[in-house]
C-alpha cells in the first residue's frame, strides 16, 4: 500500500521575508585578540527555525563568532542581539543557548544520564520531570541502553550523541554546533548530519553550525556564510554560493572550480564576453554581482561537472570552445575527472558522470579533445 | 643493542639501590635488636617498640607532629591548589613569570633561609614562636610542592569542560567545585600527602620556629641522639619511614591508578567496536 506523501515542505526561506525580524543579530561585530582581528565590523541576521552554517578555512573567525554567542567571548566593538534583547554582559551561563563543543567536553566523572541531566538540574528543574526529559532525550539520539555508562565507556559517536542530548536538553532558542562532527569518520558523519538536519525540524529549534567542511555545511543548512579573514565573503543558500559565488574566494574555497583570467571585451544584456590572453580563448558568461566594464580584469569560473568533453571538434562559430590534450585522467567511481591541457600549458578539469559499466571509455591519456559549455554555465567574477 | 641485562647494569642497579637503602635497611634491622648495644645483634625483640609506647615525651612529639602536618598539609594544599589555578587559568598577565618563579622558590630554597626568614618574620611582628609558627612555615614550605602537583593534572584538563558547564548554567564558582574539583581531586590528595610527609620529617625550618610545648618528632630525635644513638630511636624512626613510605606510595598510586584505569577502559571499548 503506498501511503499519501507527507506534508509538502514548504519553502523556508524567512529571510527573503521584510516583514520578518531576524532572531540572532550581529551588529557591527568586531573581535581583536591583541594585534589580531580575528571578527572585522561583522553583520549578520540569523532567522529563527533557521539551519544556519558559518563556513571557512580555520583562523576565519567563525569560532569566534560562535564563542562570543554563547558568551566566552565578548565583542570588542558591537552588539549581539538574541530576540531583540542585547546580549552583551549577560554571562554564558544565563544566556538562552546552549553549545555543543568540538570536543564534546562530556563530564568524565558522571554517567551519560549525569551528563544529560546537568543542565537541568542546573535551572533547578525537579527530579522526575529530570528523569522525563532525560529519557526523551536519550531515546532522541537512540542511546537509551547507554545511560548508567561513564563517557569512556563509549565509542566517538555514542559520545557525539551524548554531547548532542546534553546540548539540547535544556530546549536552548539556539543550539550551537562547533565542529560537531569532525571527530566521526566519513559514513558515520553523513549519517549523522540527516539525523541533525531530522532532529532540528523535528524540535523547531534554531541551529548555528561552525564547520570548515563544505559538504557537511551544504547538506545541512539552510544558509552558508562564507567566511575569510573575520569578514563574510557571502552568505546564501548552498545552491547560490555553490552556482553563483560572489568571488573567487568563495568559488575556489567551496567545491571544484576552473579559473581562467581574461579581460572583458564586450558587456551585453546578461552576458559578458572575455578574452583570455593565456589560453587565447574568448569566452561568454553570465555575469555575477558588480558593474562589469568594457577593459576590466575579470575571472571567469566554472565548476568540472558543467565542462562537455569531446573528441570531435563542434561545429565552427559555436561560443566557448576550448582544445587540449587529456593529461590525467581520475577514476572515482562515480565520476571520472579528466584534466585537460590547454595549448597555453594551464589545466582545466572537466568530471563526466559513469552512467554505464562499460569498461573501455572512449576518451583516454593524450587524446586531443574539446571543451565546451553553454552561456550561462559559468560566471564572471570580477573580485 | 643486546636487550638482556648486561653484568654492567645488573652491577650498577646493585651498587645504586644499596647506597640508597642500605642505610635505611640497617636502622630498621637494629629496631628489632634485643641488645642496648645499637652495634652489637643480640637477638630478636619488639621491646624498644614496647618502649617507645610507654614513653611520653615522644608520644606527645608523635602527637604535635601529626597535628602539624595535618593542619599545614590542609592549608598548604588550598594555597598550593590556588596558586596553580591562577597559573593555569591565566596565561598572560603582568609579573606572571615573576609570580610563577616565586611560587616555584621554595621548591630550591635552601631550608635554613626559609626558617631563619620566618624566625625573623615572627620575632619582628612579635608572632609567639610555638604550635601555630611551625605549622605556618610548614605551609610555606610544601604548598609549592602542591601547586606542583596540582599543575601538572590541571595541564590535562580540558577547559571546554567548564566552559561546558558554564554554557549549561552552571554559575562559576559552582563549576569549580562539580566539575574542575573531582577532576582534579587525584592531583589534589596527592598533594596533600606530599606536603603531609614534608612536614612530617622536617628538623631544619621546624628547629628554627618551634617553641615550648611544639616539639616534633624529628626535633625530638635530634636531641635524643646527642646524648647517644639508641634501638628505641631506630624504633622510632622506622615507624617514621613505614608513615611516609606508605604515603608516597599511596600518593603516586592514586595519580596513576585513575589513569590506568581510563586507558584500560578505553581500549575495552576499542575492541568491542
Amino acid at each position: 500500500m503506498i501511503e499519501a506523501v507527507g506534508p509538502i515542505k514548504r519553502k523556508f526561506a524567512p529571510w527573503d521575508d521584510p516583514t520578518l525580524k531576524p532572531f540572532i543579530r550581529f551588529e557591527n561585530v568586531t573581535k581583536r585578540f591583541g594585534d589580531f582581528t580575528a571578527v572585522d565590523n561583522l553583520t549578520l541576521d540569523i532567522y529563527e527555525r533557521e539551519f544556519f552554517a558559518l563556513l571557512g578555512p580555520s583562523g576565519c573567525g567563525k569560532t569566534t563568532l560562535m564563542r562570543m554567542l554563547a558568551g566566552f567571548e565578548q565583542p570588542t566593538e558591537g552588539r549581539i542581539l538574541l530576540d531583540g534583547k542585547d546580549l552583551s554582559g549577560i554571562p554564558p551561563y544565563k544566556r538562552p543557548v546552549n553549545m555543543m563543543f568540538q570536543s564534546y567536553a562530556l563530564f568524565p566523572h558522571m554517567t551519560v544520564e549525569g551528563n544529560i541531566a546537568f543542565g537541568l538540574r542546573q535551572e533547578g528543574m525537579d527530579t522526575s520531570n529530570i528523569n522525563t526529559r532525560v529519557a526523551e532525550m536519550l531515546e532522541l539520539v537512540k542511546l537509551e541502553k547507554f545511560a548508567k555508562r561513564k563517557p569512556h565507556q563509549l565509542s566517538g559517536g555514542q559520545r557525539q550523541r551524548v554531547a548532542l542530548a546534553r546540548s539540547l536538553a535544556k530546549r536552548p532558542k539556539v543550539l550551537l554546533l562547533d565542529e560537531p562532527l569532525g571527530a566521526l569518520d566519513k559514513k558515520l558523519r553523513e549519517e549523522t548530519q540527516f539525523e541533525l538536519m531530522d532532529i532540528q525540524m523535528e524540535l523547531g529549534m534554531t541551529f548555528l553550525i561552525v564547520t570548515h567542511d563544505q559538504e557537511e555545511a551544504m547538506t545541512v543548512s539552510d544558509r552558508i556564510a562564507v567566511m575569510n579573514h573575520g569578514i563574510i565573503a557571502q552568505i546564501g543558500t548552498a545552491s547560490e554560493i555553490y552556482e553563483q559565488p560572489a568571488s573567487r574566494y568563495v568559488a575556489d574555497f567551496v567545491g571544484d572550480i576552473n579559473l581562467i583570467d581574461g579581460a572583458v571585451t564586450a558587456v551585453g544584456d546578461r552576458i559578458v564576453t572575455l578574452h583570455c590572453a593565456g589560453v587565447d580563448a574568448t569566452i561568454s558568461a553570465e555575469a555575477g554581482p558588480g558593474e562589469v566594464a568594457v577593459g576590466a580584469e575579470a575571472g571567469f569560473a566554472i565548476r568540472p561537472e558543467k565542462v562537455q568533453i569531446s573528441l570531435e571538434a563542434p561545429p565552427a562559430g559555436t561560443p566557448n570552445v576550448l582544445s587540449g590534450e587529456v593529461w590525467d585522467i581520475g577514476y572515482l567511481g562515480d565520476i571520472s575527472v579528466y584534466r585537460v591541457r590547454l595549448a597555453g600549458g594551464s589545466i582545466v578539469k572537466a568530471t563526466v558522470a559513469n552512467l554505464t559499466r562499460i569498461v573501455e571509455r572512449p576518451i583516454t591519456w593524450e587524446d586531443k579533445v574539446y571543451l565546451t559549455w553553454p552561456a550561462d554555465a559559468g560566471v564572471i567574477l570580477l573580485k | 643493542m643486546n636487550k638482556s641485562t648486561s653484568w654492567f647494569n645488573i652491577t650498577s642497579l646493585v651498587v645504586g639501590f644499596a647506597f640508597l637503602y642500605v642505610p635505611i635497611l640497617i636502622l630498621v634491622v637494629y629496631s628489632f635488636n634485643a641488645s642496648k648495644l645499637v652495634t652489637v645483634w643480640g637477638g630478636f625483640s619488639t621491646q624498644w617498640y614496647v618502649e617507645l609506647v610507654h614513653d611520653q615525651a615522644i608520644i606527645d612529639a608523635a602527637w604535635v607532629t601529626i597535628r602539624v602536618g595535618i593542619i599545614s598539609a590542609s592549608f598548604a594544599t588550598v594555597l598550593g591548589t590556588m596558586a596553580a589555578l591562577v597559573l593555569d587559568r591565566y596565561r598572560k598577565f603582568h609579573g606572571r613569570a615573576l609570580f610563577s618563579g616565586m611560587v616555584y622558590a621554595p621548591l630550591v630554597m635552601p631550608e635554613v633561609i626559609t626558617g631563619l626568614s620566618l624566625l625573623l618574620l615572627f620575632v619582628a611582628i612579635g608572632f609567639d614562636r610555638g604550635f601555630w609558627a611551625v605549622v605556618i612555615a610548614h605551609t610555606t614550605l610544601t604548598m609549592c610542592f602542591v601547586a606542583v602537583v596540582v599543575q601538572s593534572r590541571l595541564v590535562t584538563l580540558d577547559r571546554s569542560l567548564e566552559e561546558a558547564a558554564l554554557d549549561l548554567g552552571c554559575p562559576p564558582v559552582k563549576t569549580f567545585f562539580l566539575i574542575t574539583l573531582p577532576l582534579i581531586l587525584p592531583g589534589v590528595v596527592a598533594g596533600w600527602m606530599l606536603a603531609f610527609t614534608l612536614s612530617l620529617d622536617d628538623l631544619v625550618i621546624a628547629s628554627f620556629n618551634t617553641g615550648p610545648g611544639a616539639t616534633t618528632l624529628p626535633i625530638k630525635i635530634y636531641s635524643m641522639v646527642r646524648l647517644g644513638v639508641t634501638p628505641e630511636i631506630n624504633a622510632i624512626s622506622t615507624i617514621l619511614i613505614s608513615v611516609i613510605a606508605v604515603g608516597v606510595i599511596a600518593a603516586s598510586v592514586l595519580s596513576h591508578r585513575s589513569q590506568v584505569e581510563k586507558e584500560k577502559a578505553e581500549r575495552a571499548v576499542f575492541l568491542t567496536n
